[in-house]
């Protein structure tokens, strides 16, 4: 009896501790006293609730191709639609959507391919910076020599590269659906080389410590030795880099969909839009090129300077 | 010492180089998308065919309004034989490699057109007999009375017999096959210009042929003229605003306004003799790209006049084309023999009545298809399909939309891999027997060469072969006018608009828009700046 009335207060009081130890870690002293990451912070979140909660929130589906009237093309900003009287805060592009709501659905595929990327780059590049650095010999060799050549390319063209082969493989009716697949792919696979050899560096430190030859006398098999001692200590850095990769991952999407190769127009992302919009930059409708980059330029910026202040809290040289 | 003697050389080489710079002239001339190949009869398609005019020649070519003119015919007329046409070439022209053009040639280059792979067989179809009566004369025997063939030979380009021999280019090249033959990347034409260098998609150089025939009778002042294609509305836009090209020939609607505002260009306006249009897939029993399965929706007539109701073609030329374009209700541009303004209906847009047929027909939630488009090839394509995404979605239609370049789009249309698409059909001999041969014919081997709507019709097919055989021109365009009832009421295809041209170029430079959109650059001559 007195075990089931003690239990919840001390889970209570465990969770209490934790977030106790949280609250007086350096790692959150340093956010509490950087405005700029709680600023960065904030803005990425609301960023991430908007695209999260766009169907509700944006005036209209900018996804849906029977939602938009094309007769309300080119409207500017705060002007209404003739047919429905419905107001465009930001204006209208070229096929009568509305901005504000495409930069909602927008973020929301610069987001989704951005994260889905850094995560498929991440599992990839750790998996194999891990199995080098603990196998090591030739199967270190081999991966590392991959990572170098890879690493002598831009991201940009690697990503390129493998959207091409990706469209290549892929029958043309299949193209946009597939899109966003094969975009993912694309900008994780031109990566994932930073991730294997960071994770390749600390593993190589960690395998000669005591805990790690701990758990081979024990009996441990490799993989798990790998997974559960090795990977939890090294897995620091690696979510700095992921957090970097990822505003680097958002502004790859938005150059390949610039370039006309990302996702299509009838589901426009961020670069999409900004693709379409500089069609109309000399023809003085201003307004379907300046949103999205500004939506963009916020985005990126909100992520990679939230990520430059992980870097510097985590590292002790920098303090 | 030696500096000085270098300076002396350098001033010299410089004085060279400016007394030369007052007679030389480059012309850098953008469009969207490149030729397709530089075989002169694989490929009926307009940028191809604008490009090879320079370099090679019919026997008679077309001018900005498209009047006939004499080019490697000198003349030509009906023999007291009502079949057989006499054409009298032009004597002491040479090839760009320096041999001499005879009968010989156009006889070659027209057998090399007929062949299977050749994309202009349509327009030799009524030839029976090609004779040859001396080293400049030429009979065509027809099948029977055609007084319309020298309006389908304005681009057929002539080759020549020993050039095309010497390199294994007697055979056209199959384009819809990705087949290469030495004529795809070569050239040895009569025409203007001398290819010096192409790079497919990149640019193509050409220099001025000193030894022309028509020197003297046309200005030729162009020197060096570099071809090069720029998909991007917006780059295109800008490397002329910046100088780097002279002569831009696609420009984006959304630009006219602002170009027509800078002094220091000029923008001419015009329109095509070209229909842009849907067309649908209705002869297979089921659609690949649609979700109904066992039937398919495109054969039933009411889906497609349903579709061409809920084509909104004002706001399409209101929105996408701002007001560059005439809607139209029927695929022959005004101008073209046949065109009536009674045919040209365009049905009232209406949503209601679109998706009441469609229920009628047994789709009243509609279906999905892929809508296959060019994103180079027609002003503002990619925009006007994805309009056409959004209207359709009103009526329940999903079109996914598959927008790609030209050189992929083309050959998937030609292999029959669609179910819809989006195609414009310029009409250079200006007889409506031209869309019929090519888009309402049966796809055979001579005949049907861009109709991929699988549409198939005996009494058509027999009425097309009728038209190249009709002497009597009241009952050829009462076949021509009973054709046009019947195929309205099919409506295999939805018309969209005629699309207007404009051209922009720098100040020293008049090139009228051209009807068939094919500028013959021979004819420019340089506007004195200082007057």
């Amino acid at each position: 009896m007195q075990k089931t009335y003690s239990q919840p207060t001390s889970r209570r009081e465990a969770l209490g501790s934790t977030l106790r130890r949280a609250w007086d870690s350096d790692l959150a002293w340093s956010f509490r006293h950087s405005p700029m990451a709680i600023l960065a912070s904030f803005t990425t979140l609301v960023f991430f609730l908007l695209a999260l909660f766009a169907p509700w929130i944006a005036p209209q589906n900018a996804f849906d191709p029977g939602a938009i009237r094309l007769e309300d093309g080119f409207l500017e900003p705060m002007e209404r639609s003739s047919s429905t009287g419905m107001l465009y805060v930001l204006g209208t592009d070229s096929q009568g959507r509305d901005i504000l709501s495409a930069i909602l659905y927008g973020s929301r595929i610069s987001l989704l391919v951005g994260f889905a990327s850094v995560g498929f780059s991440m599992v990839l590049g750790v998996t194999l910076g891990l199995i080098a650095g603990f196998v090591g010999g030739r199967t270190d060799a081999l991966i590392m020599r991959i990572a170098d050549i890879q690493l002598s390319f831009p991201a940009i063209l690697i990503a390129l590269l493998v959207f091409g082969i990706g469209r290549g493989l892929i029958p043309p009716s299949q193209h946009e659906q597939m899109a966003i697949i094969v975009l993912i792919i694309a900008i994780g696979l031109s990566h994932w080389a930073q991730y294997a050899r960071t994770v390749r560096g600390s593993t190589m430190v960690e395998k000669g410590k005591e805990y790690v030859q701990a758990a081979r006398v024990m009996g441990r098999s490799s993989l798990a030795i790998m997974r559960e001692h090795v990977l939890p200590n090294v897995i620091g850095p690696v979510l700095v880099i992921a957090t970097i990769n990822l505003a680097l991952a958002i502004i790859e999407e938005a150059t390949l969909s610039f370039l006309g190769v990302g996702v299509p127009p009838t589901q426009p992302s961020l670069g999409t839009l900004i693709r379409v919009g500089q069609q109309f930059l000399f023809s003085g409708e201003w307004w379907i090129l300046l949103f999205p980059s500004l939506a963009l330029i916020i985005l990126a910026l909100a992520v990679n300077l939230f990520g430059d202040w992980l870097r510097d809290a985590l590292n002790p040289r920098l303090k | 010492m030696l500096t000085g003697a270098r300076l002396f050389f350098a001033t010299l080489l410089a004085g060279a180089l400016l007394a030369g710079a007052a007679e030389a002239r480059t012309v850098v001339w953008a469009r969207s998308g490149d030729a397709l190949t530089l075989d002169p009869h694989a490929q009926n398609e307009g940028p191809t065919h604008a490009l090879n005019h320079h370099i090679y020649e019919p026997l008679i070519i077309r001018d900005p309004q498209g009047k006939p003119l004499p080019a490697l015919a000198e003349s030509w007329e009906i023999t007291s034989d009502p079949t057989v046409w006499e054409f009298k070439l032009r004597r002491g022209v040479k090839f760009h490699d320096g041999r001499p053009f005879t009968v010989d040639d156009v006889i070659f280059s027209f057998e090399r057109a007929m062949q299977p792979t050749s994309d202009m067989k349509s327009l030799l179809s009524s030839i029976d007999q090609l004779i040859r009566v001396d080293d400049y004369t030429l009979q065509i025997k027809t099948k029977g009375p055609n007084p319309l063939l020298p309006a389908n030979l304005t681009d057929l380009f002539i080759m020549s017999k020993s050039w095309a021999e010497e390199h294994g280019a007697t055979k056209v090249q199959d384009f819809k096959n990705k087949e290469e033959n030495y004529a795809v990347r070569h050239a040895n034409g009569t025409g203007p210009f001398v290819l010096v260098s192409r790079e497919p998609d990149v640019k193509t150089v050409m220099k001025r042929n000193e030894n022309y025939w028509g020197k003297g009778q046309v200005p030729l002042e162009i020197t060096e003229l570099v071809y090069v294609p720029i998909k991007s509305d917006a780059t295109r836009i800008a490397a002329l605003l910046s100088g780097e090209v002279d002569f831009v020939q696609d420009v984006p609607v959304q630009d006219i306004q602002r170009l027509q505002q800078d002094e220091n260009l000029r923008v001419v306006i015009g329109p095509e003799n070209r229909a842009i249009f849907l067309g649908m897939n209705v002869g297979d029993p089921e659609l690949k790209s649609s979700n109904i399965k066992g039937r398919n929706p495109f054969a039933d007539k009411r889906v497609r006049h349903a579709i061409n109701m809920a084509v909104n073609r004002q706001a399409i030329q209101k929105v996408v084309m701002r007001g560059q374009s005439i809607p139209t209700g029927i695929i022959a541009p005004p101008g073209v023999n046949g065109y009536t303004k009674e045919l040209d209906v365009i049905p009232p847009h209406d949503i209601e009545k679109a998706k009441a047929l469609l229920a009628e027909a047994g789709y009243p939630d509609g279906f999905s298809v892929s809508l296959h488009c060019p994103n180079d090839r027609y002003v503002n394509d990619e925009a006007i399909c994805q309009a056409i995404v959004g209207q359709l979605a009103q009526i329940g239609i999903q079109v996914n939309l598959v927008s790609q370049s030209k050189s992929l789009h083309f050959p998937a249309l030609q292999k029959n891999e669609v179910d819809f698409y989006l195609l414009g059909w310029g009409v250079p001999t200006f007889d409506s027997h031209y869309i019929f041969a090519y888009l309402y014919h049966t796809k055979t081997d001579k005949e049907g060469g861009w109709n991929s709507t699988r549409y198939s019709n005996p009494k058509i097919d027999e009425m097309t072969a009728s038209l190249t055989q009709e002497t009597d021109l009241a009952k050829r365009n009462q076949i021509i006018a009973e054709m046009w009832k019947i195929l309205q009421d099919e409506t295999i295809y939805i018309p969209i608009h005629i699309q207007t041209l404009a051209y922009a170029m720098k100040p020293d430079l008049d090139i009228p828009v051209d009807i068939s959109n094919q500028p013959k650059l021979k004819f420019v001559r340089f506007k004195n700046q200082q007057q």
